[in-house]
């Protein structure tokens, strides 16, 4: 717990609360416009937080997921419009609440679900990511390079769509990250003699692209210029009625999301989905969910948030991103010069313990803040989508060249936007191509350390126990994939979310 | 490659392939040759030392055989997640000013600066609105434009000149 500790110390120094309510804020901000998700929000403001320190810099941008989420959930109450598929099942019953003029409960309820889920996840965090740190410095590279093959095969279980589809995403992010000068001979690889791409696709631009752009021109697709209804929001304050409502599900979905988020794969969609079930199934009145019970928002809200703060532990123990959002902060970490993986926690525990306190901070701020001032995020709704998305492709293009002052940056924002945009629209999710991208280099360096060391023999992959079991894993949950029986019920718990 | 709204009809005897199917593998087919004949002309090595060829060609035949899997799945009745959906049109005109906006700013922000840059580019993107006349684009970008100004030169302070080279600033 002496971690814990330090951490507490580092996120309540003045500056880095004010660094933290910055973060919440903006990503509030910036979260609750419709059409933008947490990962685009995320990648939107990335570019601002460069401006700070390291540890500054990182409590920022987890302010800025935390305010992201929790504006995506008032978008998807307020307006049915979830940002991302993880407010899929928080708009279910949300949007009926405030269909119901009972707007105010089903913000409240999510903002203090999260909160008691946050903190929870938070101490779970801490409790295991040090000794999954501590087990995965005995990994060799074989091990490695298995544990990446394990985290990009289990987000096919994030895409809602076709196996061999995601497959080929993941693929075809991993040739995007080969773009760039071979770390091991330094010879540029596909740069056509630019220079300017001697140092790879920027990570910013293709997420801005894949999650910004493409999504802005798919919803261009329609003709006419949509006015949004918005509702006054009044009455925050939960009942005792309700309080004694949502006890029993923000516990369960606490336990459930804070299991799920572990998974590598992008757990917390997986766990929004299940606990609504389940709450479901508990239900002494099934029937009434989706007509605007409050249980419903109350259970898949601090899953999801649960889950969002446990799927740190294979971020910060093991280098392993499981979630766009993740991809994004290991981003962040390579431009601050810090490596991820498993020295980052002894190497770097003022950075790591800051960033896990400041998560608790963040969820906190988030519910003293955000609740009061839920009337000025209301009026952020209203802002015309004719407005927003060329303000939107205005900060993308600043942001991305403030980075690096490089025009090519900028340039890939288009190319990655208009990829996005076709493959989305046949079928075929972003979000393993990201992943693909940043594990690229990853799995491509620790592939040939293996090889290296085991003198070209392959079997290396499959004697050492470790990465056999890994590959093991990994084989098991392609075989799942195909089989139809899983794949039905796959779509069961997806269901809703392509629409 | 507008058409490719036609949903395959699967109960005809020759049922047409899937179209958003077979553009997909088709692509995924594409890009993995071009990565795989690129990194051919690099130094592939041995299993023993990789070359920095090796990995481009293994994936990219692994990304064309998965595309060819996609392709397979168009003529036997196309995905079922997306067979059913409805896709309108694509908005070529719309998204090709977000593109044409994006692109200008790249090429002139370091010789225009960052001020006359961001009103062409704003311009650009909001003319692709759904039924906006020229003036209302244009007093958009004007307002977007001293927005990002205020915001990172002014509250960031990110240092890129107002004006630039070209126009003498």
């Amino acid at each position: 717990m002496d971690g814990i500790l330090l951490g507490l110390e580092t996120a309540l120094q003045p500056g880095n609360i004010l660094i933290c309510l910055l973060g919440v804020t903006l990503g509030t901000a910036v979260g609750v416009l419709p059409g933008i998700g947490p990962t685009a929000t995320v990648a939107l403001l990335l570019p601002i937080t460069f401006e700070f320190d390291p540890v500054a810099s990182l409590i920022m941008l987890a302010g800025i997921y935390y305010g992201a989420q929790y504006g995506g959930s008032t978008t998807a109450i307020l307006l049915n419009l979830p940002g991302e598929s993880s407010s899929v099942v928080t708009a279910l019953d949300g949007h009926q609440m405030a269909k119901q003029g009972r707007a105010g409960p089903a913000l409240a309820t999510a903002a203090l679900g999260s909160f008691f889920a946050g903190t929870v996840a938070t101490v779970v965090l801490a409790m295991f990511a040090p000794p999954l740190a501590d087990l995965a410095l005995k990994f060799g590279p074989a091990d490695f390079f298995s544990i990446v093959v394990l985290g990009l095969i289990a987000s096919i279980a994030l895409a809602s769509g076709s196996t061999v589809k995601a497959l080929a995403m993941i693929v075809l992010g991993l040739l995007l990250g080969t773009i760039g000068q071979d770390q091991f001979t330094g010879v540029p690889r596909f740069t056509f003699g630019v220079r300017e791409l001697y140092g790879g696709l920027d990570f910013v631009s293709l997420a801005v692209g894949l999650f910004g752009l493409a999504e802005i021109i798919r919803n261009l697709e329609s003709r006419h210029s949509t006015e949004l209804v918005t509702r006054k929001v009044q009455g925050l304050w939960l009942t005792r009625d309700d309080f004694r409502r949502i006890r029993m599900p923000v516990l369960r979905g606490t336990a459930l999301g804070s299991a799920l988020g572990v998974l590598p794969g992008g757990g917390h969609v997986l766990a929004s989905f299940t606990s609504y079930s389940l709450e479901k199934k508990l239900s002494k009145e099934p029937k009434k969910f989706g007509t605007g019970v409050i249980e419903g928002v109350a259970a898949p809200e601090s899953a999801n948030n649960a889950a969002a703060q446990t799927s740190f532990i294979p971020l910060l123990s093991l280098g392993l991103p499981t979630h766009p959002v993740m991809a994004l902060l290991v981003g962040a970490f390579i431009i601050q010069g810090i490596t991820p993986g498993p020295n980052v926690i002894n190497d770097e525990p003022e950075l790591v313990w800051g960033l896990i306190a400041s998560m608790w901070v963040g969820n906190l701020l988030l519910v003293l803040l955000n609740l009061p001032l839920i009337g000025i995020w209301v009026r952020m709704l209203t802002v015309p989508y004719n407005v927003l998305f060329p303000a939107i492709i205005a900060f993308a293009s600043i942001g991305c060249y403030s980075i690096g002052l490089n025009a090519w940056d900028v340039f890939a924002i288009a190319g990655a936007g208009l990829l996005g945009y076709f493959l989305i629209r046949w079928g075929c999710e972003a979000a393993p191509l990201l992943l693909g991208f940043v594990l690229g280099p990853l799995l491509e360096e620790n592939l040939r350390r293996a090889m290296i060391i085991s003198r070209g023999d392959p079997s290396v992959f499959v004697t050492r126990p470790i990465s056999a079991s890994l590959l093991l894993l990994a084989a098991i949950i392609i075989v799942v994939a195909v089989l139809p029986s899983v794949r039905k019920k796959r779509e069961v718990v997806f269901q809703g979310e392509d629409d | 490659m507008s058409t490719d709204t036609g949903v395959g009809n699967g109960a005809g005897h020759s049922p047409a392939p899937f179209r958003p199917d077979l553009l997909a593998g088709g692509s995924f087919i594409a890009l993995g040759l071009a990565f795989a004949i690129g990194g051919a002309r690099y130094d592939v090595g041995s299993a023993l030392r990789m070359g920095s060829g090796y990995v481009p060609i293994a994936l990219g035949g692994t990304l064309v055989v998965l595309g060819a899997l996609v392709v397979v799945m168009a003529f036997r009745g196309g995905d079922p997640a997306i067979r059913d959906v409805e896709r309108p049109p694509v908005p070529w005109r719309r998204a090709g000013l977000l593109v044409a906006a994006i692109l200008f700013f790249g090429f002139t922000v370091e010789g225009l600066g960052l001020a006359p840059t961001l009103l062409v580019t704003t311009f650009l993107a909001a003319l692709a609105a759904p039924e906006v006349k020229p003036v209302r684009a244009a007093l958009t970008a004007a307002g977007i434009t001293a927005l990002c100004l205020v915001v990172f030169v002014a509250l960031l302070q990110l240092k890129l000149p107002l004006l630039g080279d070209w126009l003498g600033g």
